[in-house]
Parts: C-alpha cells; sequence; structure tokens
C-alpha cells in the first residue's frame, strides 16, 4: 500500500470513528427518560385487543 | 383497548433504524464498489454525497415520520396525506408499502443462503477445497441458478427448510410489535454483530503473509487493494454515480422505512441526534469494518481478481474461498457468515413493518389477521423468486426495477413532499423540535434547492447508463416479464386497499383535521379586512 493509501484509510476510518464516538457518547449520557413518558398514555387504539379475532 | 406503538428507548430506534440501513451491501457491496472506482478516492465522492445527500435526507425522513406519527398516522398513505394536507397523497403512499414489500420477497431468500453457510460451516460440509470453482459449484447448486424449479427437486429439502425457518423467524419478530419485537431483537443484534466483525476483522489483519511462495499477497498489500487511490478516476462520472448509488441505498433512504420507524416516536424525542447516530451507525460498519475485512482477506488469498468480482461473487464464491486456506478458517467463515444473517434479519424486519402497519391502521385488521395476509403475500412472492431461480433472473430483475429504480422515485417524492409540507422556517423548527444537537439552518436550504437536484441527476444518469439494457431484457426473458407483471398484481392490490383505507379514514373523522383546517383558513380570509 503507498503512502497516499494509508492517508485515505487513515482519514477515511478515523472520520467515521470520531462521527459515531461523538454520537453514541452524546446519546448514552443523555439522562433517562420518565417511564411513564415512555409508556405513553392508553390513548389510541391500533386495533389489537386482547380478544383479536 | 390497546396501547399506543412506540419505542421502548431513545438508543432502541437508533439501533432499529442503524440494523434497517446495514446489510449485505454494507460487507460486500461498498469494498467492490470503492475498488473499482478508485480506490481511496472514491471515498472523496463518498463523502460528498454523504453530506450532501444521505444525512439530508435521512433528517427529512425523521422529521416528516414524527411529525405524521404524533398526528395519528404510521403507514405511508396516512403520513402523505397529513404531509401534503390532500387526501389524493395517499395513493403515493403505494410505493411506500410496494418497495419495502417486495424487496423482503427475494431478501429473506439471500438471508437463508447466509444462514444455509453458516450451517455447513458449523457442519464442516463448506471446506471442501481452495479452489474457488468449487464454491462457485457450491453457491449455483445452493441457489438453483442452473433451471427454474430446480430448488423443488429432491436434494434441495434442506434449503427449503431453512428458508422457512428464516421466514418464520422473521415473522415472529414482526408479530411481536415495535417494543418487544424489533427494538427488543435489534438491541441484541446489533452489539453482537460488532463484536463477530470485530472478531472476523482481528483475523483479517493478523493474517500476514499466508503463503511464503507469493509474498506480494499480505494484508499490507491487501488493504492497498481496497485504499490505494487513483485519483484520475474523480473526472470519471461513473465513479461519483457509483459513490451517491452506494451512499443512497446503504442508508435505507427511500425505502419507507425510516418514515415509518420515526413515526412511531414522541413529539418531544429528539430526531437530529438520532438521525446522525443511525447515520454514523452504518458508516462504521460498512466504512470502518466492510472496507477492511472483505477485499483484503480476498486480496490475499486470490490477488487483483478479487477487485472484479460482484456483491454475490465476492461474498459467496471469493470469501469461501478465503476460508478455506485460512487458519481456523471453519470457525471464521461460520462467524462471518451468522453476522451476515443477523445484519440481513435486521433489514428485512424493517422491510415488514411499513406494510404491517398499514393493514392495522388503513383497514382496521388486528395483529394476526394483518401478519397473515401478510406472510401469505410474502410466500406467494418469495415463492416466485425461488422457483425462477435460472440465472437468479425473478430475483434481478426485481432487485433493479422494485429495490433501485421504485426507490429512487419515492425518495425523489419524498424529498418534495418534504419541500411542500415544511418552509425553510417550519422545517427548521420540526428538526430542532426536542433536539439535542443544532444543525445549521443551511441544512434546509440544502434539502429544498441542491438535495432533490442532486438526487435527480444521479437518477437521470442511472436511468441513462442501466434501464436500455433492463428494457430489452424484458423482451428477450419471460421470467422478466413474469417479474414486472407479478410486481405489477401486487401493485395494484396494494392501491386498491389504500383507495379503501382512505374510505376508512374519512368515514371515521381521522382525516377531519384537512377540512377543519381548510375551514379555519376560510374564515381567516373572510375576517380579514379588504385591502
Amino acid at each position: 500500500m503507498n503512502s497516499l493509501g494509508w492517508i485515505m484509510m487513515t482519514v477515511s476510518v478515523c472520520t467515521v470513528l470520531c462521527l459515531v464516538s461523538f454520537c453514541l457518547t452524546k446519546v448514552l449520557s443523555l439522562p433517562a427518560v420518565d417511564m411513564d413518558e415512555v409508556k405513553g398514555p392508553l390513548e389510541i387504539d391500533t386495533g389489537d385487543t386482547e380478544d383479536a379475532d | 383497548m390497546a396501547q399506543k406503538e412506540q419505542w421502548g428507548t431513545r438508543i432502541g430506534v437508533i439501533l432499529a433504524v442503524a440494523g434497517s440501513a446495514v446489510g449485505l451491501g454494507n460487507f460486500l457491496r461498498f469494498p467492490g464498489q470503492a475498488a473499482q472506482n478508485g480506490g481511496g478516492a472514491f471515498m472523496i465522492p463518498y463523502f460528498i454525497s454523504l453530506l450532501l445527500l444521505g444525512i439530508p435526507l435521512c433528517w427529512a425522513e425523521w422529521t416528516m415520520g414524527r411529525f405524521a406519527g404524533t398526528r395519528g398516522f404510521h403507514s405511508a398513505p396516512g403520513i402523505f396525506i397529513v404531509l401534503c394536507r390532500n387526501t389524493f397523497a395517499r395513493y403515493f403512499g403505494t410505493l411506500a408499502l410496494l418497495v419495502p414489500l417486495v424487496i423482503y420477497m427475494y431478501y429473506v431468500v439471500i438471508e437463508a443462503w447466509c444462514l444455509s453457510y453458516a450451517i455447513s460451516y458449523l457442519d464442516g460440509s463448506l471446506m471442501p477445497a481452495a479452489n474457488p470453482g468449487a464454491y462457485d459449484e457450491y453457491f449455483g447448486s445452493l441457489v438453483g441458478i442452473g433451471q427454474d424449479g430446480a430448488l423443488f427437486r429432491p436434494g434441495h429439502r434442506d434449503f427449503l427448510g431453512i428458508l422457512i425457518f428464516t421466514f418464520v423467524m422473521n415473522f415472529f419478530f414482526i408479530y411481536r410489535g415495535i417494543t418487544k419485537g424489533i427494538e427488543a431483537f435489534c438491541r441484541v443484534a446489533m452489539p453482537i454483530m460488532v463484536v463477530l466483525a470485530l472478531v472476523v476483522l482481528v483475523r483479517v489483519l493478523t493474517l500476514g503473509t499466508p503463503d511464503p511462495a507469493a509474498p506480494d499477497r499480505n494484508v499490507v498489500n491487501g488493504l492497498g487493494s481496497m485504499w490505494n487511490p487513483n485519483f484520475a478516476k474523480l473526472s470519471d462520472p461513473n465513479t461519483w454515480l457509483a459513490a451517491s448509488g452506494q451512499i443512497f441505498f446503504s442508508l435505507s433512504v427511500g425505502f419507507g422505512v425510516i418514515i415509518n420507524y420515526s413515526s412511531y416516536m414522541r413529539k418531544n424525542d429528539d430526531v437530529a441526534l438520532s438521525g446522525l447516530t443511525a447515520t454514523s451507525m452504518n458508516e462504521f460498519f460498512e466504512v470502518c469494518l466492510g472496507g477492511l475485512i472483505t477485499l483484503p482477506a480476498a486480496f490475499i488469498f486470490l490477488g487483483a481478481a478479487a477487485q472484479e468480482m460482484g456483491t454475490f461473487g465476492l461474498g459467496f464464491t471469493a470469501l469461501p474461498s478465503v476460508f478455506a486456506v485460512m487458519p481456523a478458517g471453519q470457525l471464521f467463515g461460520f462467524l462471518w457468515f451468522i453476522m451476515l444473517f443477523i445484519a440481513a434479519i435486521t433489514s428485512s424486519l424493517s422491510m415488514l413493518q411499513p406494510v404491517i402497519a398499514f393493514f392495522e391502521e388503513g383497514l382496521g385488521l388486528k395483529r394476526h389477521a394483518a401478519a397473515a395476509i401478510l406472510g401469505l403475500i410474502a410466500a406467494i412472492g418469495s415463492g416466485f423468486v425461488v422457483y425462477f431461480s435460472k440465472d437468479l433472473k425473478a430475483l434481478d430483475t426485481m432487485d433493479f426495477w422494485v429495490g433501485t429504480m421504485c426507490i429512487f422515485v419515492l425518495a425523489m417524492f419524498q424529498a418534495a413532499v418534504y419541500s411542500i409540507a415544511f418552509s425553510v422556517q417550519s422545517g427548521h423548527a420540526a428538526l430542532h423540535e426536542g433536539s439535542h444537537i443544532r444543525v445549521p439552518i443551511a441544512l434546509q436550504y440544502l434539502l429544498k434547492f441542491v438535495t432533490p437536484v442532486y438526487l435527480l441527476l444521479i437518477f437521470v444518469a442511472f436511468c441513462i447508463f442501466n434501464v436500455p439494457d433492463y428494457f430489452s431484457a424484458i423482451g428477450k426473458s419471460e421470467v422478466a416479464l413474469a417479474s414486472i407483471m407479478f410486481i405489477s398484481i401486487v401493485g395494484a392490490f396494494l392501491l386498491v386497499m389504500v383507495h379503501i383505507a382512505g374510505i376508512r379514514w374519512m368515514r371515521e373523522g381521522k382525516l377531519n383535521f384537512l377540512f377543519e383546517e381548510a375551514g379555519e383558513d376560510e374564515q381567516a380570509a373572510n375576517d380579514s379586512p379588504a385591502v
């Protein structure tokens, strides 16, 4: 592999690694969402019921 | 009353969208495209396309999906009605159902190939020789490439069993729903895929010079076959087309999947950071894993010929030849194909969800009935692909007309819908609702003026280079013609269903918001003083 190949590979891989590291660090460091909010109220009927069919 | 379906966690939706995007294309298509289009130089148009096309379109889909989802619609026909404020727009949603459904029909077959290879490595039946011809024969026999109907003859029961198992596995997770099915699977599958790919990567990068008789075939030169830049290729329009196409298809833009997945988010859920994270995870699999494993490994054992191989050739004949002569190749072959199988499952799950969401929301079907009808349609389509296996003609035809052309059309339609639904300011505000990162407002100008034009240019160039061959194939091949007719029948069926869904929504008053807003506008116009 020539030196330009090393440069292209290093820059490409490092760029993607930096981006994914930044994003994941940011996402994982956010406070957890309140479970009440997560599940939400029983407000909308999707059509699925216990006695389906 | 059932609970509204929503994602359970922030990372869950990100992993699900990333899982949808990560598939065989990341590991098999990207390395081949890069090597044939300038090696390291390919990364220049690749990253430009990511910035101008991939990330903006992803953000647009995330924004539109959440916007319509919080207004009660999760299927594309309903989402387009909300965004366009016009009931007629639902008919365009048919395309967003047709694309994932038809792609699923042949993708599940490829998935079964991967599982079949993994099982063959496990029981030791796939290590017969290092001769690539042996693997050509094995692959041809597995997929029935020699004759239509070959897979329904004696001797292929194992593969049909694996295909049925794969099919049922997909529907098991879809039946369990968004949180317990798709999210639960992706939360486990994605980390497993990373670990498996890293194990194979370490193995490839520590191969050194396996054959002392061929000192040129070593790891460093293997990486060079992928990354050494040929800048002269940058003046070739095909290089830019290939890079844009790779970004476009890799990110699952225009599949109707992101718009459906993001519709299950809450009003204040972040879409800017989530969208960027899912995109960057896909790039990690493609550039950092696919770019360092596939082609270097193939080069070390097969030489420069590996650079010219297509996706299936590289994945199903070249790499088995590599594993055959690699130390502990049986183990690494199994790990590789089981990873591809998991990657394919996370993608195929995402193809079923938009259609099942429509059957439930538009036709009022219960989950059982929706899954049963979808399963029947998908099984007929997969059976069609498996039966017409000669030269993989049916698969190839469906992949071109639906998996490529329709995706382009749908992506352009979605870009147009975004421009209609959001002004620069309202689009900026919608993207930043609940956002954890700030995106420059320039993105909105990009989405309105640059991305659609860029997309149109790629589409026109793609048509010029590819459509004539496929058009002539329809006249020459009965299977190609039958495939087109099959796609048309499925499309017509979905179109009728979308029409019925629209009537149901009107009767149920779900579209009343359109008339109320129109009435308010009229009232405001009447109340305003004459100038």
